[in-house]
């Protein structure tokens, strides 16, 4: 399976070819993320004419928009998971995607990621946590680890990171699962899950940023940062298991909720026909 | 591909819900309910006063049309939503007030570049910032023309009493679909709860406009193409198998991101411009009493065209020859008409709800020789036809 993926390249036919090459720099997660994303719907066999991708504004926001080959809404910072909201609502029957950064759709968009975790509107989140803001030159994130040094945090970053996982398991979300760009099969499969999820899925991503973050907290090569994700993972069992001290700094990775909870776009036609019937309009 | 609303079925719900004869209504209901004609059948909004009513109204009426109310966790995330929504073929509304429209400018200003037919309405409130959060104004003449960055034009409607506030909502939408654009639509606190005698008219007798869909692939292609020549390229909505891409970033004609090329740049925002200068017949309204032989002219809008008309009216029984204009469409403004009827007055009184701010659109129109006046008041109580009549006295 390896060599299929890292040799040749059938992933193509789900690419703008148009948009080629991509914008992102080498070395850059994103690329990974891509891939995993291209891999997990071709396992599942998804037309991509069914699904519809959304993203925000971000070097990650430009995994799939425009260089995934489905309708593609790139719209404002932060407000990716609103308008994907607008499209879940007219196309139930389609797969709905977000594909953004940790800043978009954590910080800025903090407030859109909990509601629709909290609504468990059937979309699919794929949160690129790179632990900074790649795009606008490397400043500290609400990701940022505590102590790292960013062009706006030069002597250390002083504020703890927001936990989006944990974060979004406690709104309600029906999946939850946390990876790195170093555990790509278990990516993979995750995203498998989460597209198949009836509800709210969150996947997020941890993933280098070699040329902002890497470079200024002494792992430049895209392979020190792999190698620092691998030694610092923890698998959440373990972790249940551990003090708050120890999981300092550390990746918890794994699956943080796999739950069957009422799904909002399905709540609501449900709530429209019971509307229609009580007032004796159904059938007009 | 569909724009949903005009189905046979919904023809036939809104009849039976809604029976033609007059009713007692705010004005908020008033324009909610010309929505639900219009063929609005997704709205995303956040609470606030004064326009709640419009999203209470939404909320009880559009499941019974099958339609969806959101009520989403701000203004941002609900133009948001109406955006994504009109992708897929809803005809799309918000409703929100000064601190709100302040928040939804970000993306009414994408709304503009990717050009999404949406109702945006503006209950207007006194301000600036909470104000007097209860109370009318007429302060968001600018915000809604000068509101977002960047150089893009922007159609706003505002209408004179609840009963037009029904009509004119409907007129708002054809705009948008027509023109596949944002369109304001600037209401106001006094008349949004103000009731009155509202007519609901029969079905038939609305007029529904609806965006125009690509004819074929190959406009389908070019979701930023201009293959009419009107300036107006087809929408392809999302979900038919077109792989549209669309952003907020500049864009060549196919919708991929191009911020590097002047030329695009410049072809996409002139175009924009273009088509809304190209179109005017489509949106521009505006109505006049008394002009033909005016010497005093009252330009006036929304709710203070309603006492300026009654002062116009007791001015001419005290044999003073004074007339009166009203952009119904006020952005773009109906400049060629107020020149030329500025040509043929002595005194131009501007009156409105805030501090002078359509008597600067006004004054671009008039010649110096023409006595220019602001009847202004603040404070959240509208002008009186005794206020405005004595400053038309005062010119006379
Ligand atoms: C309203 C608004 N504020 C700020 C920006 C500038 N901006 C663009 S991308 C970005 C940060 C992106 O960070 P993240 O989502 O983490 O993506 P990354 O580039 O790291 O992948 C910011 C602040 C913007 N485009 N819009
Ligand atoms: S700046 Fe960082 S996140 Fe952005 S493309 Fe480069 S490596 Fe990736």
């Amino acid at each position: 399976m390896a060599k299929e993926i890292y040799s040749t390249y059938p992933m193509i036919k789900y690419l703008r070819k148009e948009a080629l090459p991509t914008a992102l720099c080498p070395g850059c997660g994103g690329g990974t993320v891509l891939n995993a994303f291209a891999n997990a719907v071709d396992g599942l066999k998804i037309d991509p004419k069914d699904l519809v991708v959304v993203s925000g504004i971000g070097c990650s926001a430009w995994i799939a928009s425009p260089y995934f080959l489905a309708d593609t809404l790139h719209t404002t910072h932060g407000r990716a998971i609103a308008f994907a909201t607008g499209v879940k609502v007219g196309l139930p029957d389609k797969k709905v995607v977000v594909i953004s950064g940790d800043g978009d759709l954590a910080s800025i968009g903090g407030n859109h990621l909990l509601h629709a975790a909290r609504r468990n509107i059937d979309i699919t989140v794929i949160l690129v946590n790179n632990m900074i803001y790649g795009m606008t030159g490397g400043q500290v994130a609400p990701t940022t680890p505590f102590g790292a040094k960013t062009t706006t945090s030069p002597y250390r970053n002083i504020e703890h990171p927001l936990q989006i996982s944990e974060t979004v398991a406690a709104a309600g979300a029906s999946y939850v699962a946390r990876w790195t760009t170093a555990h790509v099969y278990q990516l993979i499969e995750s995203i498998k899950k989460a597209l198949q999820v009836k509800g709210f899925s969150l996947v997020e991503v941890v993933s280098q940023c070699p040329v902002q973050f890497g470079r200024r907290n002494r792992m430049k090569e895209p392979a020190e940062m792999l190698r620092w994700f691998l030694k610092n993972s923890v698998p959440i069992n373990k972790a249940k298991k551990m003090k708050p001290e120890e999981l300092e700094g550390k990746f918890v990775i794994g699956e943080f909720v796999n739950r069957e909870r009422p799904e909002f776009v399905t709540e609501l036609n449900k709530l429209i026909d019971e509307v229609q019937e009580h007032f004796g309009l159904k059938g007009e | 591909m569909i724009i949903r609303g005009d189905e046979p079925e919904q023809v036939a719900l809104l009849k039976k819900l809604y029976k033609p004869g007059n009713y007692f209504m705010q004005g908020n209901e008033a324009l909610s309910y010309g929505a639900l004609f219009a063929g609005c059948r997704f709205y995303a909004g956040y609470p606030i006063t004064p326009s709640s009513e419009i999203a209470e109204t939404m909320a009880r009426e559009l499941p019974k049309l099958g339609g969806y109310y959101l009520q989403m966790e701000d203004e941002i995330g609900s133009i948001a939503a109406m955006v994504g929504a009109s992708w897929t073929g809803f005809k799309v509304m918000t409703a929100t007030s000064g601190p709100g429209f302040s928040l939804m400018q970000e993306n009414l200003g994408y709304a503009a570049m990717t050009e999404t037919p949406l109702v945006l309405v503006d209950v207007q409130r006194s301000g600036p910032s909470t104000g007097q959060a209860t109370k009318g104004a007429q302060g968001d003449f600018f915000q809604a023309r000068w509101g977002t960055h960047g150089d893009h034009p922007i159609i706003a409607v505002s209408p004179t009493s609840g009963q037009d506030a029904f009509w004119e909502v409907i007129r708002a939408f054809n705009i948008a679909e027509k023109l596949r654009n944002p369109v304001v639509f600037l209401f106001d606190g006094v008349l949004a709860h103000t009731r009155e005698q509202i007519r609901i008219p029969n079905v038939e007798e609305v007029e529904i406009a609806y965006r125009k869909l690509p004819a074929n692939e190959e406009e389908a292609r070019l979701p930023f193409g201009d293959p009419h020549g009107d300036g107006v390229p087809p929408m392809p909505l999302f979900g038919h198998g077109y792989f549209t891409h669309v952003t907020g970033s500049t864009h060549k004609e196919n919708g991929l991101r191009d911020v590097y090329t002047p030329e695009v740049h410049d072809r996409l925002v002139r175009r924009l411009h273009r088509k809304i200068e190209q179109n005017r017949h489509i949106y521009e309204k505006y109505e006049e009493h008394f002009t033909e032989d005016a010497e005093i002219l009252v330009v006036s809008w929304g709710v203070t065209a309603r006492p300026a008309l009654g002062a116009v009216l007791k001015a001419r029984e005290e044999g003073i020859k004074a007339g009166l204009f009203v952009p119904k469409t006020v952005h773009p403004f109906p400049g060629e008409r107020m020149r030329e009827l500025g040509k043929n007055v002595r005194a131009v009184l501007v009156a409105e709800m805030n501090l002078g701010q359509m008597i600067i659109e006004v004054e671009r129109y008039l010649n110096d020789d023409v006595l220019l006046r602001g009847v202004n008041r603040i404070g959240g109580v509208p002008l009186t036809v005794g206020k405005i009549l004595r400053e038309i006295r005062g010119v006379a």
